[in-house]
């Protein structure tokens, strides 16, 4: 199956050649200068355009899309074939990708060639050092582990330029040596030790491509993969000098000069490491005010790091280095300073075009390898350079490390460097180096080609295809891959000062107290000049934490739509998610001082009744739209229509309370559980639209659970009364927080929490059969709700779909319109007896919930405020128990999660104000459920 | 100087130290002019204001929560043996002390110790809990002004419900052991002294 695919992409590839024989040849992808064919061929094409004459109705306007369609059909090509690859879980597991696209190059090739002939294809240098290895080096800089990177700097630096000119040397020498011997090529000194420098350097995208599959310890990836980027200075340098010393001939070379070349490499390197770090201080300013204009925040970044790289081209700089320190540098305040959304794009799109480029690379040097006229085989050579590159590679891998372990913390130990050893890849660059070279100069070209990509075939096939058994075999340690919980960040900052602290008492100057001088100055100046001031003044922490509970929340959605059984989820950072903590004033203020995105564990637990929450509120709100002419119509007659359909409505009450009772019941106990959601509700009120049903869940936490022991005393029935009362309670509280925004204006769209609380009344009180709730004994008891969760729902969505499908009148026209604060309004003088109903008659309770809401429904053409009268008293009712009884209730049990928050605050009072003077805006919103 | 300060040091001394502590002789003498260099007043034992005396310390976050953990329990001196006690809790763990483990007690540089050092800090009441109020205490030490009671009681909330497995809203030794236990504390609280 997967060689069909192969080959369909191989004709696709080969449909794609016939076409460009249209055009001129080689245009794909190949920007450099070295394509003479290219005008004439193109001129031809358009007279023969445009010699036919007279108007044709379709054009073949090939040579005008050539070149961006050669560049997409590439793209999509190499994009069909990782799909493919990934078809075959096995496949993938045992090869990694790279040696499949190896491969696939290789097919293509073959196929071009033995169709075309010539091979048009190349991997070609300009546009591997212009376009492919930015993207892969600028992606690597970016999302570079800093802190890793620079606490195994030491290292890095040394295998990089050490270990690299060791190499490089040692292999130039040694091949001189074997040439001396006769048994290879003939080539001068020079040659071999220009040839051995670019064969020497560690490739990073090779070590990238084969080091993420592997997944080895971090420390581990951190030193091969920093050692690939950073030997760049070093590979460019030994290039250049030697390029120059081949030119003017190895007689002319004078001592001056190699000093030259020693100034050159700190040139180089430390040329290429300010240019990155300056432009990502612009970056990083940049990007400060850009508030405005989050769109092109992305645009920002992309650009800023790849003029890093161009610029230290420009200047003939280290250009990887130039990339990789931008993005290292200039990623902490960016982050910081750009939006969420920003942040996102960023991390994508470099994946993509890294992922695109890197892609791109291998296919292109499996076609370069097919065309035989580009090089020249010599047996000894390639067996001579394998084999130096693999001993000495290994040599200074273990002469470097005993020296680093003299001062290493953690000593590298054997494994480590057998790993570091083998994982020496070398890649796309030595290729394009090589393939740069003057064959006037350079009369061996053709036999180092052949050499390089052997060596790279080899390193990337073989090495690559063996380093995981290997790795699996000697049992090094892997990452895990795991992102720290809040306990792991504060604690490790604790770590961080309590050594720098332990090295100032111990009179040493190390690196913990180099770190925290670098940290201090950070905080001082530079943060102070790259960040925004809101951003500024956060704390890291708290930044962390916020990040904590973003994934958090992620990954709970992700994990998606089951979200009943939430129950059994468990998050990785959340260790223990079983024992929550009494509520805590946290969310309170977090509501009221704004952060921005706060989301909690819990509150993200809360999604899943969310969701369900919502989807009963649209439904509502359809229903309500859709029939709502129709109701009223019906409203008005409905005395007369009562009378018949008396008894069936009764039912259907009867039903839908029975029915409410069990979700309410559910929902508080379920809420319970999860006390600290209102401070999420901004957080995913930002992310996500919907997020009100949420709000009314942390509404009624806090208001509910202080009553909810009471009620349980009393009557068992209660549980859904608290709800009822929590949102009371809510509607209440708004008041308190008037600067989120006006309850009126905002009904159940209110995106502020502050308008949120009426919106928890619509969620659940405009269910219809609100007004009865209390009055049924629930039928599902608090543990029995925990478990029944999902079935119920459905359940419970279906009968009452299945009702409202009726055209039942009873399915109130929603709150959702305009209607709805004229119903505030006529209910205005309909309240006060409400009101004083409720004072009074407290006792009336259950009994009298039952009956009175649904007769006034159906009786008054005004029946909603009727209900709404209804409901009042009721809450009323039920608040009753808790005014009467101020006792607090019992601490501990889960389901009172709101105990703690009822402690605070009498909730009594509360309650009582908000039975008595409802907030106008939010008024409706609770009586909404109740109408019909 | 050093040699100064390796002379009021007796050889018995420094044997002890090495057993109790696995310091090598080198590291013991030249921690020992530093702790002499630190005793201005001569004594032979430190006094908080010695320690106080180090400018980094000053700006150190936990800085006087770390010179507390240098002197026992209800004392205000210290003598190098308690000195050389606390910094061992950070000297690396070496392979050939991992096997030697079993044998020979605890050595002060193993995982539960550094740890537990790093417990100490918060746990000001020595109850063996860290509650909120000294978690919320370290974290404001740790993050400075920049952030609101409310955002930082949310974060020791979190703390606490993320280890806290027996729902006594507090975190144990046994709990802040299981919260780090993928942590490579052996690294993490370890520094590297000079030979």
């Amino acid at each position: 199956m997967l060689n069909f695919f192969v080959l369909l992409v191989a004709h696709v590839y080969f449909f794609l050649i016939q076409l460009k024989a249209y055009g001129h040849p080689g245009i794909a992808l190949a920007r450099s200068a070295e394509e003479p064919a290219a005008p004439s061929t193109e001129d031809g094409e358009s007279s023969h355009q445009h010699g036919g004459g007279g108007y044709r109705i379709v054009q073949w306007e090939w040579s005008y899309v050539q070149t961006p369609y050669i560049i997409a059909s590439w793209l999509l090509v190499a994009s069909v074939a990782k799909i493919l690859f990934h078809f075959s879980q096995r496949f993938t597991t045992a090869v990694p990708e790279s040696c499949m696209l190896i491969l696939l190059g290789l097919v293509l090739g073959a196929v071009v060639l033995i169709a075309s002939k010539k091979q048009p294809y190349q991997l070609d240098p300009g546009l591997f050092f212009l376009f492919l290895l930015p993207t892969i080096v600028g992606d690597a800089g970016y999302f570079m582990p800093a802190r890793l990177f620079f606490d195994n700097l030491g290292a890095i630096l040394l295998y990089a330029v050490v270990g690299t000119l060791w190499n490089a040397f040692c292999t130039g020498f040694c091949l001189y040596g074997v040439k001396m011997a006769g048994v290879i090529v003939n080539a001068g000194l020079m040659d071999f030790l220009l040839f051995g420098a670019l064969i020497s350097a560690v490739d990073p995208v090779a070590v990238l491509a084969v080091f993420e599959e592997v997944h080895v310890n971090e420390t581990l990836f951190i030193i091969v993969f920093g050692e690939s980027l950073v030997n760049d200075a070093v590979t460019v340098v030994l290039y250049k000098v030697y390029i120059s010393f081949v030119e003017v001939g190895p007689g002319n070379v004078h001592t001056a000069d190699y000093f030259k070349g020693i100034a050159s490499f700190l040139i180089v390197s430390i040329g290429g490491t300010l240019v990155g770090l300056i432009f990502a201080v612009i970056l990083a300013f940049v990007t400060r005010f850009t508030k405005k204009v989050r769109i092109i925040e992305p645009l920002f970044v992309f650009l800023l790091v790849y003029l890093a790289y161009l610029t230290a081209e420009l200047f003939s700089l280290s250009a990887i280095l130039s990339m990789t320190f931008c993005g290292i540098g200039c990623k902490k305040y960016v982050e910081a300073n750009i939006s969420q959304k920003s942040r996102t794009t960023v991390k994508y799109t470099m994946k993509t075009l890294a992922s695109i480029a890197e892609t791109i690379i291998f296919i292109f040097l499996g076609i370069s390898a097919v065309d035989k006229s580009k090089w020249a085989w010599d047996t000894g050579l390639v067996v001579s350079t394998l084999i130096f590159i693999l001993v000495f590679r290994a040599m200074g891998v273990v002469g470097q490390t005993w020296f680093l372990n003299w001062f290493r913390l953690v000593p590298l130990d054997k494994i480590d460097q057998v790993v570091m050893s083998y994982g020496g890849l070398r890649g796309a660059v030595a290729f394009a180096l090589v393939v740069l070279l003057d064959k006037e100069q350079v009369k061996a070209k053709d036999y180092f080609v052949a050499t390089t990509i052997v060596v790279v075939f080899f390193t990337v096939m073989f090495q690559g295809l063996t380093i995981k058994p290997l790795v699996k075999w000697l049992k090094v340690p892997r990452s895990t891959n795991r992102k720290p919980t809040i306990n792991e960040e504060i604690h490790e900052r604790a770590f961080d000062h309590i050594l720098t602290a332990v090295e100032d008492i111990a009179g040493l100057n190390g690196y913990h107290h180099w770190r925290d001088k670098w940290e201090q100055f950070d905080k001082n100046y530079l943060s102070k000049l790259l960040l925004r001031k809101s951003v500024y003044h956060k704390s890291e922490l708290w930044e962390a934490y916020q990040k904590i509970n973003i994934r958090d929340a992620i990954s709970v959605i992700d994990q998606g739509g089951n979200v009943l059984t939430s129950a059994r989820l468990s998050l990785p950072s959340m260790a223990s998610r079983t024992s929550f903590p009494e509520v805590t004033n946290v969310t309170n203020y977090l509501r009221e001082n704004g952060s921005g995105v706060c989301l909690d564990l819990q509150v993200i637990d809360t999604v899943p009744g969310a969701k369900i929450e919502e989807e009963l509120e649209t439904h509502h709100v359809l229903a309500g739209n859709l029939y709502k002419p129709r109701r009223r119509y019906q409203s008005h007659y409905s005395r007369h229509f009562m009378t018949v359909g008396e008894k069936e409505r009764q039912d259907r009450e009867v039903f839908q309370r029975n029915m409410h009772n069990r979700l309410e019941s559910f929902k508080s106990t379920r809420y319970k559980r999860h006390k600290k959601d209102r401070s999420q509700k901004k957080a995913i009120a930002q992310n996500y639209t919907n997020d009100k049903p949420r709000r009314n869940v942390s509404w009624q936490d806090k208001a509910v659970v202080p009553v909810a022991p009471e009620e349980d005393k009393h009557d068992p029935s209660e549980p859904d009364k608290d709800d009822d009362v929590g949102i009371t309670f809510v509607a209440r509280k708004a008041p308190e927080t008037p600067k989120e925004r006006p309850k009126s204006a905002a009904l159940d769209v209110c995106q502020s929490p502050v308008a949120a609380p009426p919106s928890p009344t619509c969620g659940e009180k405009n269910l219809p059969w609100k007004s009865g709730v209390g009055s049924l004994p629930p039928c599902v008891s608090v543990e029995a709700t925990k478990i029944i969760p999902i079935d119920l729902q459905q359940a419970w969505n279906q009968s009452i779909s299945s009702l409202e499908s009726l055209a039942s009148p009873p399915a109130p026209p929603e709150p959702q319109h305009p209607r709805v604060s004229a119903l505030s309004r006529l209910g205005g003088p309909l309240r006060t007896p409400a009101k004083g109903k409720s004072s009074g008659g407290g006792g009336a309770g259950s009994g009298s919930n039952t009956g009175s809401p649904s007769s006034g429904q159906f009786k008054f053409p005004t029946g909603k405020e009727e209900e709404e009268e209804g409901a009042l008293s009721q809450q009323q009712q039920e608040m009753q128990p808790l005014m009467s009884s101020l006792r607090p209730p019992p601490p501990p049990p889960p389901p009172p999660a709101a105990q703690s928050a009822g402690k605070r605050r009498n909730p009594c009072v509360y309650l009582r104000s908000l039975v008595t003077v409802p907030p106008s805006g939010a008024e409706p919103q609770s009586r909404r459920p109740t109408q019909l | 100087m050093g040699s100064r300060a390796s002379s009021l040091l007796r050889e018995e001394d420094i044997e002890e130290i090495k057993k109790e502590t696995g310091f090598s002789h080198s590291q013991i003498t030249r921690l020992y002019s530093r702790f002499h260099s630190l005793d201005k007043g001569e004594n032979g034992a430190l006094s908080r204001e010695d320690f106080q005396r180090i400018p980094e310390l000053a700006i150190n976050p936990l800085g006087d929560r770390i010179i507390n953990a240098f002197f026992p329990e209800g004392e205000d001196q210290v003598n190098f043996r308690g000195f050389m006690r606390t910094l061992a809790h950070f000297r690396p763990v070496e392979d050939n002390e991992k096997n030697k483990d079993l044998t020979s007690g605890e050595p002060l540089n193993s995982r539960t110790n550094k740890l537990h050092f790093a417990f100490q800090l918060y746990d000001l009441d020595r109850d063996d809990k860290i509650s909120r109020d000294e978690l919320l205490q370290v974290l404001r030490m740790m993050v400075g002004v920049n952030i609101s009671d409310e955002q930082l009681g949310s974060i020791a909330d979190r703390t606490i419900q993320e280890a806290d497995t027996n729902g006594d809203m507090c975190i144990s030794f046994s709990e802040f052991t299981k919260v780090l236990e993928k942590v490579d504390v052996e690294q993490k609280m370890s520094i590297r002294f000079l030979h």
